[in-house]
């Protein structure tokens, strides 16, 4: 026999349920309870950069919105600086909770472009936005990213991207440009599913 | 790079996303494998919160929508630690719960269970643990709900949890179960975790030594996130 290792074990994922709202979001489940709820501002009012504006719609392996998803989105301000990591605009945050409309599943959030950041061994990654899916029917929340379509010579070096082989399935974390700025269709299974991280 | 790294997720302990006894599951799993990252900023920076976001009563389920007196139900008190993989404390760290009231019913627009809703009873509360990684919940038990799956399907007493760590490639959501209750082994979400010790982790013993005599039963619920990864090839002056 050897040692036994000492490390804690990860607490095991289990699913948000229908009702993640209850609990995250609960203007969205149709009360009020808090002072301030929290995320519905990810840039603050102070961020340099360029304002936009990304919607899209997360769709299940019927092709039907997945209107019970709750998405979270931590990203790098215009400098490409997480906050914590350095000095960032007053009140920005660079996180956010997004629900969809329930009837439609579309949903649609204001930020600013993010900068580029720097990677592993000095390696600049593309301007993305960190997105995390909970939702019922999801045991364990699903990381994804998405990048600007306008990046593309930056989308092109980026480490994150270079790992995904098939062109066809890298074009599943770019959004592309609309009328308000930026669309972004996630889905989680089925024709061009959108490639998922185990981060 | 500013932060240590994460250890890499046990995708084996977690529920697998395919899960067809949770039948929502199904068309809700990604077919394609994960693409798997070594940590860099954008996965090891997260989200901080500090006492400005929150209120002192936002843990107290007993009164944080409390209209004319205290909820119905059963008086608990659900406290724990946060801790990581190397057993250390996660301080000051966002805790999330959200759960059904004492008859099973959420307080949700899109919740049409027949169970009444508790006009006292939110059924959400929120705090940060302390410098020991210590939080503390006063609410009341929820009840047990049905649900449809199969066609005589409910969900054992549960309390929803949302922690986020340090790190963003920490961020979990799970759900706590309370000793004793016979619903457990019937249960499709609880069982989509293959390892029985896994499902064990999840389930909050009664901890009489901290009670409230004549006031309210405790429950005990430790929580663990991904660790972090030393190495000797960074100076860390706060420690590794
Ligand atoms: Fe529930």
């Amino acid at each position: 026999m050897v040692q036994s290792l000492d490390y804690l074990k990860e607490t095991p994922s289990q699913t948000a349920g229908p009702y993640v709202h209850i609990g995250l979001a609960p203007g969205a489940a149709g009360f009020d309870i808090y002072r301030q709820e929290l995320g519905h501002d990810i840039a603050g009012p102070n961020a340099s950069g360029t304002r936009i504006n990304i919607s899209g719609t997360v769709t299940d392996g019927f092709g039907a919105p997945v209107k019970d998803v709750l998405i979270e989105v931590w990203q790098a301000n215009a400098q490409g600086i997480y906050a914590g990591d350095g000095a960032v605009e007053e009140g920005f945050r660079g996180w956010g909770r997004v629900v969809p409309d329930f009837e439609t599943g579309l949903f649609s959030f204001d930020t600013v472009k993010p900068g580029i950041v720097m990677g592993r061994e000095g390696r600049p990654m593309a301007p993305h936005l960190n997105l995390w899916l909970i939702a019922r029917g999801i045991n364990i929340g699903l990381n994804t990213r998405m990048y600007f379509p306008d990046e593309v010579e930056a989308n092109a070096v980026d480490p994150v991207l270079g790992l995904i082989e098939q062109p066809v399935r890298r074009e599943t974390l770019i959004a592309t440009a609309d009328d308000a700025g930026y669309r972004f269709d996630i889905r989680l299974q089925g024709d061009r599913e959108t490639v998922f991280l185990d981060v | 790079m500013s932060k240590p790294e994460l250890f890499q997720r046990d995708r084996e302990w977690h529920p697998r996303a395919l899960t067809p006894d949770y039948k929502t599951s199904v068309s809700r799993s990604p077919n394609y494998p994960l693409l798997s990252l070594q940590s860099s900023d954008s996965e090891i920076t997260g989200p901080t919160f500090g006492h400005g976001d929150i209120d002192p009563i936002d843990n107290d389920l007993l009164r944080n929508y409390a209209k004319t007196g205290d909820p119905i139900g059963e008086r608990i008190i659900v406290h724990g630690r946060v801790l990581d993989e190397n057993d250390r404390p996660v301080r000051n760290t966002l805790v999330e719960v959200w759960h059904a009231n004492a008859g099973g019913r959420y307080r949700h627009k899109k919740d049409t269970y027949l169970a009444p809703i508790d006009p006292n009873f939110g059924g959400c509360g929120r705090t940060l643990t302390d410098d020991e990684g210590y939080y503390i919940f006063r609410t009341v038990k929820p009840g047990a709900y049905p649900w449809r799956n199969w066609v005589n399907n409910w969900r054992p007493a549960h309390i929803h949890f949302s922690v986020f760590g340090t790190a963003f490639a920490q961020r979990l959501i799970t759900q706590m179960y309370f000793e004793g209750d016979p619903l457990i082994p019937h249960c499709p979400i609880l069982k989509a975790i293959p390892d029985a010790r896994a499902i064990e982790r999840l389930i909050a013993p009664l901890d009489l030594n901290a009670t409230i005599p004549l006031d309210s039963i405790a429950y005990k619920f430790d929580i663990v996130l991904r660790g972090q990864c030393s190495t000797f090839f960074e100076n860390r002056p706060e420690g590794n």
